[in-house]
């Protein structure tokens, strides 16, 4: 039988997985059909009451992706609850009655990078080590230069004077490194790449607001979770700061979180998932006078449920507009916009008056 | 001097140790009352709304307190162990309150896998009181005889219970879900009106009995939970599964446990509803469907 991989989507990181599973597993990928209203029903429908929204989406693209005849499915994710989705993911799916086989990358909340030499052992039993290293190294790459490009662009997109000029660049590298065969061609793309968007000309950037967006991982890295709020964003002129990627929460957590830890007065230990990070961005956004803050997160998503008081002080206090939004099974955006606009209206019209 | 405890989510785990701790120390302690309406308002009045209701008991209990003790006792439970954490409520727990009110704590942090023992963060606080390092250990020693031989007389009378003649009924939910007057004691004064054996999940001593149920998990209290349903699978006619709402661990453990069970079970969510008739209505059914098993 042929063996068909798939994962779940979280933004623009579909790219770098299928990359790395390409060149290790001897199988084909499935590249699972867009997050839709149709897959968040049929996900809704299958999962627990009060389960946060993530599990939701990741139980739609599986069904889908299982009718699509995947039979190897992969899940990652660990710090909350997200580590344990797996197991009743599992039961779920062989309850409906589909044939697979589940492969959960993180083991108990925990990195383990011998578990997962393992799992992809038993995918492709060819698997050579040092070749296994070489793609690992440069997925890691890949996933480090395009979070870089990203946030270069959510920070400065509504500066340029010719609308899209930045966005059609880093299309551009993406294509390219869906075919790149060694590091050194993957870094040449990027240099060039970062070239051409530095010499993009900029317009006078104080007249523009700054918002930082907050909150749980998934609802933020997502566009379907969130409504496309970056989208929203980037079109009423909104310069955006976003702190969560997959390389700080990969490779950066462990190092910077210590740090932040430290420069927070009102906080003792970490909470929980990114729930004191979280504290220390908006405490960061504070210091380095944005306009306002957008805390998002899925529904009952309890790290997040436990910082948002201590956040919405500090905002208070500092007196700095903060708006938190809940997202769930979102079928309609038209109501989200208008909560949008509304916040920048208000923050306009401070700016304004200052 | 006074030394304020609140009376839910970590009183239930450590209750007998504090209890004798500070009674061998001679500290004055005071634990606020059984849960009441009043103390549920108040705990509203502070915690955002999507918390989950054993939390906003705990924050009642916490303002309740505020102003008739001198220090109040949060500790926080990281882990006990590899893959053996707690619920994230409970890492945050010491930094909610702590932002929320203006009180002095003691808080100490239990975190086996970096060797921060209880007795290490007791001696550690304490000693900020005046006590002698000895003192502390002392009395400390005594209370963990003292509460390991409440917990084995418990466990007895709950193995004892098993062998009733009357119908069994195993609780399964965390203690201080269970043994809150507000959150679980309705459904426990309904179970004994209706004259059934009452089995208590966190009332056994467990091991690895998870595994036939789950391979994966890492919740300390939830492997707990369900390590009780093997230890008594053969000797019970039906499970009851109490979880506040909206408790972020029980909503998946306790679903991909009742898809593996095979014996009758009843999933009771609670939430800060007024009234306990519904659930009246949803017990009397459930009990009545095990008696006529039975026969």
């Amino acid at each position: 039988m042929e063996k068909v991989i798939a994962f779940p989507l979280m933004g623009n990181y579909f790219l770098p997985c299928n990359y790395l599973f390409s060149k290790l597993c001897n199988a084909k990928i499935l590249v699972p059909p867009k997050i839709t209203s149709k897959t968040v029903e049929l996900g809704g429908k299958y999962s627990p009451e009060f389960i946060c929204t993530p599990f939701k989406y990741t139980l739609g693209t599986y069904i889908e992706c299982l009718e699509n005849n995947a039979n190897i499915l992969i899940q990652m994710g660990g710090g909350c609850r997200y580590g344990y989705y797996f197991e009743l993911q599992e039961k779920i799916l062989k309850d409906l009655g589909y044939n697979f086989k589940y492969y959960n990358l993180v083991s108990k909340g925990n990195t383990d990078l011998k578990l997962i030499y393992k799992i992809l052992k038993e995918i492709n039993p060819k698997l050579n080590i040092i070749k296994a290293l070489y793609f690992s190294f440069i997925t890691i790459k890949m996933v480090n230069y395009m979070d870089d490009i990203d946030d270069y662009i959510r920070l400065n997109a509504p500066y340029q004077k010719n609308v899209g000029l930045l966005e059609n660049i880093n299309k551009e590298m993406l294509e390219e490194f869906r075919n790149v065969k060694s590091f050194y061609k993957l870094r040449k793309s990027y240099r060039k790449c970062k070239r051409k968007i530095k010499n993009i000309e900029l317009k006078d950037k104080n007249k523009k607001i700054k918002i930082g967006i907050i909150g749980e991982l998934y609802t933020l890295m997502e566009p379907f979770a969130n409504n496309n709020i970056e989208k929203i964003l980037k079109d009423s002129g909104v310069s955006v700061k976003r702190f969560t990627n997959v390389t700080y929460l990969l490779f950066e957590k462990g190092k910077k979180s210590k740090k932040y830890l430290k420069n927070l007065k009102n906080i003792k230990y970490k909470m929980g998932a990114d729930a004191m990070d979280n504290i220390y961005y908006t405490k960061y956004l504070i210091d380095h006078n944005y306009d306002g803050i957008i805390h998002m997160k899925s529904s009952f998503c309890t790290p997040e449920i436990g910082n948002m008081g201590i956040i919405s002080k500090m905002c208070e206090e500092k007196n700095m507009p903060v708006m938190f939004l809940t997202m769930d099974l979102n079928t309609s955006n038209v109501g989200f916009e208008t909560r949008i606009e509304a916040f920048l209206d208000m923050i306009e019209m401070r700016k304004k008056n200052e | 001097m006074k030394i304020g405890i609140p009376r839910a989510m970590y009183y239930y785990y450590f209750k007998d140790l504090f209890i004798n701790l500070f009674n061998e120390l001679n500290i004055d302690i005071i634990v606020s009352p059984e849960t009441t309406r009043e103390i549920l308002e108040l705990g509203e009045k502070y915690a955002s709304d999507e918390m989950c209701l054993a939390m906003k008991v705990f924050i009642g209990h916490v303002a309740y307190l505020e102003g008739k003790c001198d220090y109040v006792l949060i500790p926080r439970v990281e882990n006990y162990g590899l893959s053996s954490q707690t619920c994230t409520n409970f890492l945050a727990i010491y930094d909610i309150i702590n932002n929320l009110f203006n009180m002095r704590i003691i808080n100490y942090n239990i975190n086996l896998r970096k060797k921060e023992t209880e007795l290490k963060g007791l001696i550690k606080e304490l000693k900020k009181l005046g006590l002698s390092k000895k003192e502390i250990k002392d009395a400390y020693t005594i209370a963990k005889v003292k509460e390991s031989k409440i917990k084995k007389n418990n466990v007895l009378n709950n193995l004892r219970n098993l062998r009733s003649e009357k119908s069994k009924i195993l609780i399964v939910g965390h203690p201080y879900n269970i043994n809150d007057k507000l959150i679980g004691g309705d459904v426990l004064k309904i179970l004994k009106k209706l004259n059934v054996e009452i089995i208590y999940s966190d009332l056994f001593y467990t091991k690895d009995e998870y595994l036939n149920y789950s391979k994966g998990l890492y919740f300390k209290d939830s492997k707990d939970n369900i390590s009780s349903i093997s230890k008594c699978y053969n000797k019970i006619n039906g499970i009851i599964f109490i979880s506040s709402f909206p408790c972020g661990t029980d909503s998946l453990i306790f679903e991909l446990v009742m898809r593996k069970l095979n014996k009758p079970y009843l999933n009771l969510v609670i939430d800060d509803q007024e009234s306990s008739v519904g659930i009246e209505t949803r017990i009397e059914s459930f009990i009545d469907i095990i008696s006529s098993m039975i026969r």
